[in-house]
């Protein structure tokens, strides 16, 4: 189990207290790395307030909240503690909401929840009301903190791994459970652009129309989100030199994966699923390998699979056990989830 | 990071093809219409909710009151619009997800095994109406599912009006919402389910029942959001995030043109132009 160290000393500012819950903290901690609250502000002082969307994933957003007060109740009336706040902490737009308020936004903002693909589709949601013209630029990212309901539940559907997960190991076992917070900011295409800057080429988005908490055995919602990320991009396969799996190391989500990878891209392609070094952050995933592509592609790098000894002889792809450094031009980012919901993004860069 | 842009400013107008509806006292669109067009005086009363038959009999059972209402409005759009299910892509958009389940789960949490059965884990997901209804409807085109607390229905609306331009293709709205059970509800009093199905087209076509547009540069406002004269239903409107729709639909009903208002996010609401076809 993955938990980010220091979150439960993360302090909310006091006007934003009633925000208050790990999922938020977890938030913070994210808003407030690597500059990116001074490109946000630097965002907002261009376009407006206004102009600047909010667009976070989040499968359980502050439930912790909600389940520690069912702790709590009153032994007589049944009635939760009175400290405890629904409307900003367990509703699932509560970390959007926090986001917004954060930066002072004014303009559209919404909670993506589609479990497991959730921050992948931010990126679309985003890019829609951009493109529509209701926006200049958005903050988009994910949030999924450590909750009872994610550990009990996929314990109880026999999907936690052992030991640290495998993703396409011969001897996978299932996934481990991280927590993440990861964000973007998005503007529209500038007249110049630095050659390190990450774009936005295309995204793909389905569904498997097959089973709640089983992936279509075939891939076929993985592979037509794919394809219609590359159609957008005006892309053929050949074009991506790398892609980062969802790749959560249950046997069937892995072997589905794989079949669609391959029957799109062949077997040459480099890949690796980056949840052997992250666990599997749930709503935050497809932001946080969103990030790690836009790394791949600013330093150079193709990560190796964390974890994974021994590659399925039966998952026909060219699976990266180690870092490979090469320049890199075009990856794309795979995000599926319950509920048979898929996403795929793929980021070039700008030189 | 970057992207590309196209449209850019132009308004953004769909046409309402099909409209699903059910809720407290209303059964369908074409028994709500004659409430808010004022032409059958409304009664009030629970909403009863359909059995999901279009789902597989496993999922039909395991199906809770977000499925039932959400394929029940769905549907009734689609068919209204006389296209295929399994054509469209689909948004759904609800201010919370399964009440009843999460209860469940929070208190099975808070007890000494802490044991939750596969099927309450994956029926907590916030988009398990939208993977019921693709299981339903073969529909493996793009599913959004959305939050914004009380402000759902219009975030929905804009995710969806969105679509429909950038995409240039008709896309079912979905929003919903369920009551709550307590000690949930004392925080969240959600007195009702409330659900509505919305198809909306790119193009004007025989099917179309009224016209809707956003002016990117003034659809966000300040502006106060409409109410409905009727008590009861303002009372609906105003206590289900999902309800909020009702203006929107009284001007379809009523056949009506001007702007409707809708609330949105705090001290953000969403002005829509609307029209009829007919």
């Amino acid at each position: 189990m993955g938990e980010v160290a220091g979150v439960d000393a993360v302090q909310l500012p006091a006007h934003l207290a009633d925000f208050d819950c790990r999922n938020n903290r977890l938030a913070l901690l994210g808003l407030m790395q690597d500059g990116f609250a001074d490109a946000v502000a630097a965002a907002t002082h261009k376009y407006g307030a206004q102009r600047v969307g909010v667009f976070i994933g989040t499968s359980t957003s502050g439930i912790l909240q909600t389940e520690l007060a069912y702790r709590r109740r009153d032994p007589v009336s049944g009635a939760l503690p009175a400290d405890f706040i629904y409307r900003t902490t367990h509703n699932t737009f509560s970390v959007a909401d926090f986001t917004r308020h954060y930066f002072g936004l004014t303009g559209p903002a919404v909670a993506v929840s589609s479990a497991c693909s959730s921050s992948a589709k931010v990126f679309a949601s985003a890019r829609r009301l951009m493109e529509a013209g209701l926006i200049d630029a958005a903050v988009v990212g994910g949030v999924d903190s450590l909750c009872l309901t994610t550990l009990y539940g996929f314990n109880s559907l026999g999907l936690i791994s052992t030991q640290a997960c495998r993703p396409f190991d011969a001897a996978r076992d299932g996934i481990s459970i991280g927590e993440a917070a990861a964000f973007a900011l998005l503007e529209r295409l500038p007249a110049q652009l630095d050659d390190d800057a990450v774009l936005l080429l295309g995204v793909g988005e389905s569904s498997d129309a097959h089973h709640m908490s089983s992936p279509h055995p075939d891939g076929l919602g993985a592979r037509m989100a794919m394809q219609d990320a590359l159609t957008m991009a005006q892309l053929d396969a050949a074009d991506i030199d790398y892609i980062n799996l969802h790749g959560t190391a249950t046997p069937s989500n892995d072997a589905a994966e794989a079949k669609a990878v391959a029957a799109l891209f062949g077997s040459t392609t480099p890949c690796s699923s980056t949840k052997g070094a992250t666990g599997h952050t749930l709503g935050a995933a497809g932001g946080l390998e969103a990030v790690i592509c836009a790394l791949a592609l600013q330093h150079g790098l193709l990560p190796g699979g964390l974890n994974t000894q021994q590659r399925d002889p039966a998952l026909p792809l060219n699976y990266l056990l180690d870092n490979r450094e090469q320049p890199v031009s075009r990856v794309l980012s795979n995000s599926f989830g319950f509920g048979g919901t898929n996403c795929s993004l793929i980021f070039g860069r700008a030189g | 990071m970057t992207q590309h842009s196209a449209h850019g400013g132009k308004p953004l107008t769909v046409f309402v093809e099909g409209i699903g509806l059910l809720g407290p006292g209303l059964s369908s669109w074409a028994q709500g219409r004659q409430h808010l067009d004022d032409s059958l005086p409304y009664e009030a009363g629970r909403c009863l909710l359909p059995l999901p038959m279009a789902l597989p009999p496993a999922e039909r059972r395991r199906a809770g009151a977000v499925v039932k209402v959400s394929l029940a409005v769905g549907q009734e759009a689609v068919a209204a619009s006389g296209r295929q299910a399994a054509d469209l892509p689909s948004v759904f958009s609800s201010s919370s997800g399964d009440a009843i389940n999460c209860h469940e789960i929070c208190s099975a949490l808070a007890s000494g095994d802490r044991l939750i059965s596969p099927t309450r884990f994956h029926n907590s997901v916030h988009n398990a109406s939208s993977g019921y209804w693709s299981i339903s409807s073969g529909a493996m085109a793009s599913s959004s599912v959305l939050c914004a607390r009380d402000g759902s229905f219009s975030a929905g609306l804009l995710e969806a009006m969105t679509q429909v331009m950038v995409e240039q293709t008709a896309v079912l709205l979905v929003a919903y919402d369920t009551d709550y059970p307590e000690p949930l509800r004392s925080v969240r009093p959600l007195p009702d389910t409330f659900g509505v199905g919305l198809v909306l087209a790119p193009q004007r076509s025989e099917r179309s029942q009224a016209q809707w547009t956003l002016a990117p540069a003034a659809c966000l406002t300040g502006a106060t959001a409409d109410r409905l004269d009727d008590c009861a239903l303002e009372q609906i409107r105003k206590n289900i995030p999902a309800a909020r729709c009702l203006t929107l639909l009284r001007s379809v009903a009523a056949q009506s043109s001007g702007e409707i208002v809708l609330d949105y996010l705090e001290g953000l609401q969403l002005a829509v132009q609307v029209a009829p076809c007919r």
